[in-house]
């Protein structure tokens, strides 16, 4: 199927600023980041706390401005548009955020607060209230919610309004940063299968991003792993999680407890150390200064891209080939 | 065996602007010596509360009510100051957020020793001392030089550990752990779970450890106690809990957890918990209960022993057992 967004080699540096404003130094936040979402499918992203999954949904929508690379939508990039042009694509790609008690507006009943960017595009306040009450009903909220305030409502349902407000625009993608974080166990489930219904009520095209590795290989169709700014490991979601290369995505499944009494998963050497700082990121492979297979070439050179299957690949030395043979397995 | 802490009928309530509310009401639960009681439950069910009732550290107003035994002697009638003389002495807490539980003003290592020398009868030069080893005990690298920096330049699995050694400082009985690990990546979370098996053996302490995530409750207990709307719907040996619920509760907690290899359908518990201020009459469990009966909205069903060793409060459970013994 065809690629309704890729993104191209998109890096991104925060500057740190210190006495009187001076640049002291700059977090690379991503770097070097390419992907492709297929139409109608879900990209997961997954990755812990700092290694950028959040910053590359800000990239893409473009709340903040890429150093480099590009966004396509549909083979064009949409990271040059400018005026009406940008506003068209704007309303393609919608975003839900994690906390819904900061990201809807409590001043705003809750058909206002999901009406509020159809007027903001022009649509008449009445015409704009039938349609969010409609999306409203999708994510299945009662007709009774629709004017009260967002402060009577539970986490569970301000999410969802925070997905009818995304979904009211009719986007073709919509991004979810950390979207059932939040929320207890017993209602992610019921946002977990929302989503999955109204991606096949709306034919949405989902990037999906959490640090829950459960969640997100429940919902995707292909996964991507990222680790201080850079993809480690991606490919179709059952390659990933049934067969595991990049010495990171192994350490961090198996850092997952098991569900299991007894099966403790914490003997099988969870990985040492913790995050290095972005500042001052490990030359070569990122991961290498906690990487329990390190070899001296890690240091290095950038680890390349290796093709494990069609459409798995891991960022590892370990599976370089020469020739046709691997060096190592 | 000994239980090293009981609570019996444990009612925790909070004075509001609509009059007392509760937040617990009437937990029993008893924590084994050595070993690891966990109680699992979602927000607002009342398992943090339970775990702070028995350090008394609740918001002013609140009432404790019921009985605490603690080596079997109440805890509940003796004075501030003789609850005072039992925090962080003989029972630690520990708390989710590490950052919060230090003063940010004062060096990480110099807030453990003024722990150890208002419990113990050292000098400060030997309480500098058993800082370090502390530190060493719960895996900081380099010690010496970590034992000299503020709260903020330590990172958030660093600072962790760190109040991990300061709960350890004085060897108590029983270690309270408020989801610990709630606020860490997994990764690290795996090294802070690992640390606590590691100073259990060693110590030989019980631990009662909060958590809403059912993953660390499998890596992690004995006995799981599964918490709804402030009390306790099952109770039991961890194995029977996780492969074996009883309670519809329980059972749909797990099944709407995604595992791993998850595919098809989740299946969800409709509705949300009720709110404390406003608790329905009977299971409050019972309005988002596929199988309610009508004794269900009207009564309140006690925890019993539905096989053994393993406790449910649900009509519907001792209903079919019933069904099945006639």
């Amino acid at each position: 199927m065809e690629n309704i967004l890729e993104g191209v080699n998109i890096s991104k540096s925060f500057p740190i600023k210190g006495f009187l404003g001076k640049t002291k130094g700059t977090v690379s936040a991503v770097h070097d980041v390419s992907f492709s979402l297929k139409e109608q499918a879900t990209l997961g992203i997954v990755g812990e706390s700092g290694c950028g999954k959040s910053t590359l949904a800000r990239l893409i929508m473009r709340l903040i401005q890429t150093d480099e690379g590009k966004v396509n939508y549909r083979g064009e990039n949409i990271l040059n548009l400018t005026g009406s042009k940008l506003q068209d694509v704007r309303k393609k790609i919608q975003m839900v955020f994690q906390n819904p008690y900061s990201s809807i507006n409590p001043k705003l009943s809750i058909i206002d607060n999901v009406a509020f960017s159809l007027w903001e595009n022009g649509v008449p306040k009445e015409e704009a209230r039938k349609k969010a009450l409609y999306y409203l009903d999708a994510v299945g909220l009662p007709k009774s919610y629709a004017l009260r305030f967002p402060s009577s409502l539970s986490g569970g349902q301000r999410q969802r309004v925070a997905i009818a407000r995304a979904l009211v625009l009719e986007p073709e993608i919509v991004i979810a940063d950390e979207a059932v974080s939040a929320l207890d166990k017993s209602v992610q489930a019921q946002v977990l299968k929302l989503f999955q219904e109204l991606k096949k009520e709306f034919s949405l095209s989902l990037i999906f991003i959490s640090h829950d590795l459960n969640v997100v290989e429940y919902m995707s169709d292909e996964v991507m792993v990222m680790y201080l700014g850079k993809v480690v490991e991606k490919g179709p979601a059952v390659q990933i999680y049934s067969n595991p290369h990049h010495p990171y995505t192994q350490a961090l499944f198996n850092s997952i407890p098991s569900m299991e009494v007894g099966e403790s998963t914490l003997n099988n050497s969870p990985i040492n150390g913790e995050l290095p700082s972005p500042m001052n990121p490990p030359s070569g492979c990122r991961f290498r200064t906690r990487c329990p297979l390190v070899t001296e070439k890690c240091a290095g050179d950038l680890p390349p891209n290796v093709e494990i299957s069609p459409g798995h690949t891991a960022a590892c030395v370990l599976y370089e080939r020469v020739g046709n043979e691997k060096v190592l397995s | 065996m000994s239980n090293v802490l009981e609570l019996i009928d444990l009612v925790t309530q909070f004075s509001t602007k609509k009059g007392m509310v509760p937040a617990v009401r009437g937990v029993n639960l008893s924590v084994k010596r050595g070993k690891t009681l966990v109680i699992l439950g979602e927000s607002g069910s009342g398992k943090s509360v339970t775990l702070r009732s028995i350090l008394r550290i609740t918001p002013p107003g609140a009432k404790i009510l019921g009985s605490i035994l603690f080596n079997e002697e109440e805890i509940l009638t003796k004075s501030n100051n003789e609850i005072q003389a039992l925090r962080g002495n003989r029972i630690a807490m520990i708390f989710q957020d590490s950052l919060s539980a230090f003063d940010p003003l004062y060096k990480v290592g110099k807030q453990i020793e003024e722990t150890i020398i208002s419990h113990q009868k050292v000098t400060r030069k030997q309480a500098k001392e058993l800082v370090i080893d502390l530190f060493r005990k719960v895996g900081i690298p380099s010690p010496e030089e970590r034992v000299k920096v503020y709260p903020h330049e330590m990172s958030g699995g660093m600072r962790q550990r760190a109040v991990i050694s300061m709960a350890l400082a004085c060897k108590p009985e029983v270690l309270l752990a408020d989801e610990p690990t709630t606020a860490l990546d997994v990764t690290i979370q795996a090294q802070i779970l690992k640390l606590f098996k590691q100073i259990q053996t060693e110590f030989g302490m019980s631990i009662v450890l909060v958590t809403h995530d059912i993953g660390v409750a499998a890596e992690m207990a004995d006995d799981i106690a599964v918490m709804y709307a402030g009390k306790i719907v099952e109770y039991g040996e961890a194995k029977q809990i996780l492969f074996s619920p009883e309670h519809p509760y329980t059972k749909g907690l797990i099944a709407a957890t995604p595992k791993k290899g998850q595919k098809g359908e989740l299946i969800t518990i409709p509705g949300q918990p009720p709110l404390i201020t406003n608790m329905p009459k009977g299971c409050a469990f019972a309005d988002r209960c596929s199988d309610a009966i009508s004794s269900c909205h009207s009564e309140n069903p006690e925890l019993k022993e539905v096989k053994p060793k393993q406790h449910a409060a649900c009509f519907l459970v001792r209903q079919k057992k019933e069904m099945i013994t006639i």
